[in-house]
């Protein structure tokens, strides 16, 4: 894997031949999100070869961006005049999580988070509910964010007047799971999430700590941190966090790769997941954990294990 | 008529995002919607504003709108007979 | 159901009015909410109806006690205003003595201020602090910070049934012991985006709308927000109870993106689950709060679910948008709020402006005001992307 081209303002994801997923009469209306997710989506379901899931859940920062802006430039220009009901249709926030179904035919439970950074933790987070109360569900979760042509342009603008700023590029991506409380053929274990609003600086390490005791771990049992650090000011928690695990411990810095958006943190599971290894390949990680927060706020944890 | 026809589908195709296809694959009598082009009701709204803006001809019905989308030729014929601009 | 969910307070603001009482008695006098659109800036004011809240941005800003810079969108100010008060009700003084959460519903989050200023973000700064409020969570995050809420916040979007999605997550949340409380419901302010997309869905009436009515043509679009506060048993312990969450079902039509289905099969299923959850048989329902947008399309869909789940003997039921108009993200807040109303006022509201049944189902909703026993109230929230919730609440 590559880390990304750092001086860039922003990097696009790098887009499948989406013909070979959904048929060209479905695809013509839709935007990146939607064609990522989608994809991202039935790429999952044919892993965990799964036609019909339980629950559909999704995860989005800022949602269909580019439709949205396409229809608001629309308006704008126009006076209110021919504007565009595709644009309005694929604006709404739930487009790719009702997209996965009709493209399913799927009824099941279907909900979409909306979140900002903490977006797809929040659909992490109603899986596992659903997993409580119906152990052997098949749950499709995941998260996705596209950049859009322009507004991406104005938080960009934001992040650069701080100081430091961020080194990371604004991007796009989706990443996809089907997850379960039945084991099955799997090998990575989603152990544990634990996500706040606020903490401080002083506090981080032990929440982090408490967790890792809740599931009988130590700093020790973790081999591998994956960290969201941009080179912002509030990397200082990154560093808060990373003191607390011994030396040896590799640190991953997730968004060199994946580049900065409010569902990047599924692409660090993604990663996770990739490093512990399938079923039946040799890996020497056992226990890995991901943090990321976003200006100091909306802290995230997710501990991954291999079984 | 045969140039508003062409006009037609070439917008027809920009509008719809129908990149399948090219002018010259559509005839004039296929039927846009259903078994022919395929289009469907988000299409129809789509037409619709399409009108307005190309033709200055306002459709408030989706319902009538149907009838006037049954094919190049149809759709053509009515904005000669209707259109404002 | 082991854990029961207590309702112990409720908020609203809608073109009904600000507060629980002031809608309270607008529903018990029939008085719709609808008038001309007034104070988004478009080129339909004085055209179209809305349901439109007569409050000002200053003064909900003055409300709160924002200074003057602020950039608390209108999303966020209805929203921070409706959750205040059913934390009051709730009798709630310290926010942090049980775990307690919040989880809301927009649809298009700080929309009203983005397309104010969308063309101005390149280059005047002081319309700067309006690009971080654009996205859907920043009012959700606005309104933790007005109640002083840490714990777990989210935000949700599914279109029209969003609010009823947060109830039920609350809900689920408490029954599974992860919160002890958790304010729940929706935001959403007019705009000069939504506004323009319906109208492009040619979903809109030029009238007032008229649920269940053979010659119903479109809905109005409203703003409102609403909010309830949910807590466990252990927290509501000694508390005024003014009901309970006894159901919740979510189900997708998965069959358009925007149009229902002509079996109303996503409807049906999310009935079917919420009477499951329940424990209740469908003759237990007492009264049927629809979501009734008055669309051609979705009326029909909903009373032919209706008649699949009830059978011959479909309970009493109305759509109350034709006081609110359409309110989006809020509604399912917004109808459960009502429904609260309706328990405790043991009464059922009229579905304004009907005349005629329409033909396909005969189906006649409660046309005024009537007093009732009521036990269990249904309510429906249907959104674009098939996305289908129904809650029951009881008194």
């Amino acid at each position: 894997m590559e880390a990304l081209n750092i001086t860039a303002s922003t990097v696009a994801a790098k887009h499948p031949a989406y013909r070979n997923y959904i048929p060209p009469a479905a695809a013509r209306r839709m935007a990146p999100a939607v064609k990522m997710g989608v994809v991202a989506a039935n790429v999952a379901l044919e892993k965990a070869q799964i036609t019909q899931p339980d629950a559909i859940l999704t995860g989005s920062g800022l949602g269909c961006m580019q439709d949205t802006e396409k229809f608001l430039n629309a308006l704008l220009e126009n006076n209110e005049q021919f504007v565009p009901p595709t644009a309005f249709i694929q604006s709404t926030h739930n487009t790719v999580g009702a997209q996965i179904a009709l493209g399913l035919g799927c009824k099941a439970y279907n909900n979409t988070y909306v979140h900002g950074s903490l977006s797809f933790e929040s659909a992490l987070l109603d899986a596992s509910l659903l997993l409580e109360d119906k152990p052997d569900a098949k749950i499709v979760v995941g998260g996705v964010d596209e950049l859009g042509t322009e507004f991406v342009n104005y938080v960009k603008m934001l992040a650069e007047k701080e100081t430091p700023a961020s080194k990371i590029p604004m991007s796009e991506g989706a990443s996809f799971f089907v997850v379960s409380s039945e084991m099955g053929n799997a090998q990575v274990l989603l152990r544990d999430m634990n996500t706040c609003r606020e903490i401080s600086v002083a506090e981080i390490s032990n929440r982090v700590g408490s967790l890792l005791k809740e599931n009988g771990l130590s700093e020790e049992d973790i081999d591998t941190l994956i960290l969201g650090t941009t080179g912002a000011e509030s990397d200082v928690y990154y560093k808060a966090v990373s003191d607390a695990f011994p030396k040896q411990t590799t640190q991953i810095h997730f968004k060199k790769y994946a580049g900065q958006y409010n569902t990047s943190i599924g692409f660090a599971v993604w990663f996770a997941v990739q490093l512990l290894g399938e079923k039946n390949t040799v890996s020497d990680r056992k226990n890995i954990l991901i943090y990321n927060q976003e200006d100091g706020r909306n802290h995230s944890v997710i501990i991954v294990s291999r079984c | 008529m045969s140039s508003l026809q062409q006009e037609l589908k070439e917008s027809i195709i920009e509008a719809l995002n129908l990149e399948e296809f090219t002018a010259a694959d559509i005839d004039n009598d296929d039927a846009l919607f259903g078994d022919g082009l395929g289009l469907d009701s988000i299409d129809a709204l789509e037409l619709i504003v399409l009108l307005d803006k190309d033709y200055g001809i306002k459709l408030t019905d989706p319902e009538e709108s149907k009838a006037i989308f049954q094919s190049v030729n149809v759709l053509a014929a009515y904005i000669e007979a209707n259109r404002t601009k | 159901m082991s854990e029961r969910i207590a309702i112990t307070g409720i908020g609203i603001v809608s073109a009904l009015g600000t507060g629980v009482a002031a809608n309270r008695e607008r529903l018990l006098h029939s008085e719709s909410g609808l008038s001309l659109l007034q104070k988004v800036e478009s080129t339909y004011q004085n055209k179209i109806v809305v349901g439109e809240v007569t409050a000002t941005n200053q003064e909900l800003a003055q409300t709160l006690n924002l200074p003057t810079k602020h950039n608390y969108t209108r999303t966020a100010l209805l929203g921070c205003i409706a959750a205040k008060e059913a934390v009051k009700q709730a009798g709630i003084e310290d926010i942090k003595e049980f775990k307690t959460g919040l989880v809301s519903a927009t649809t298009v989050g700080g929309m009203d201020q983005t397309e104010r200023y969308f063309r101005q973000f390149a280059t005047n700064p002081d319309t700067h602090r309006y690009i971080s409020s654009h996205h859907a969570g920043d009012s959700t995050e606005k309104i933790a910070d007005q109640l002083q809420i840490s714990e777990f916040t989210t935000t949700i979007s599914t279109a029209c049934s969003s609010a009823a999605n947060a109830i039920m997550l609350g809900a689920r949340l408490i029954k599974a012991g992860k919160l002890d409380r958790v304010v729940v419901g929706g935001t959403d302010a007019l705009s000069k985006f939504t506004l323009n997309g319906f109208k492009s869905l040619l979903l809109l009436s030029d009238d007032h709308c008229r649920p269940f009515d053979a010659n119903r043509d479109g809905l109005n679009l409203g703003e409102a927000a609403a909010y309830l506060v949910l807590e466990s048993e252990k927290a509501a312990k000694g508390k005024q109870i003014l009901g309970y969450v006894s159901g919740y079902g979510n189900a997708n039509d998965a069959h358009h993106q925007t149009a229902s289905s002509e079996n109303g099969e996503g409807a049906f299923l999310a009935m079917q689950k919420a009477l499951q959850i329940a424990g209740l048989k469908p003759s237990q329902i007492d009264y049927v709060n629809a979501h009734g947008t008055a669309t051609p399309n979705n009326d029909l869909s909903e009373s032919v679910a209706l008649q699949r789940i009830f059978g011959e003997n479909i309970p009493d039921f109305g759509s109350t948008k034709s006081f609110t108009g359409h309110t989006l993200a809020a509604a399912g807040a917004v109808e459960a709020v009502f429904s609260i109303v309706a328990l405790q006022e043991q009464q059922l509201f009229a579905n304004l402006n009907f005349t005629e049944p329409m033909p396909e189902t005969g189906l006649v909703p409660v046309q005024t005001l009537q007093k009732k026993n009521l036990q269990y109230v249904l309510s429906n929230s249907f959104g674009f992307g098939g996305n289908c919730t129904s809650l029951i609440f009881s008194k």
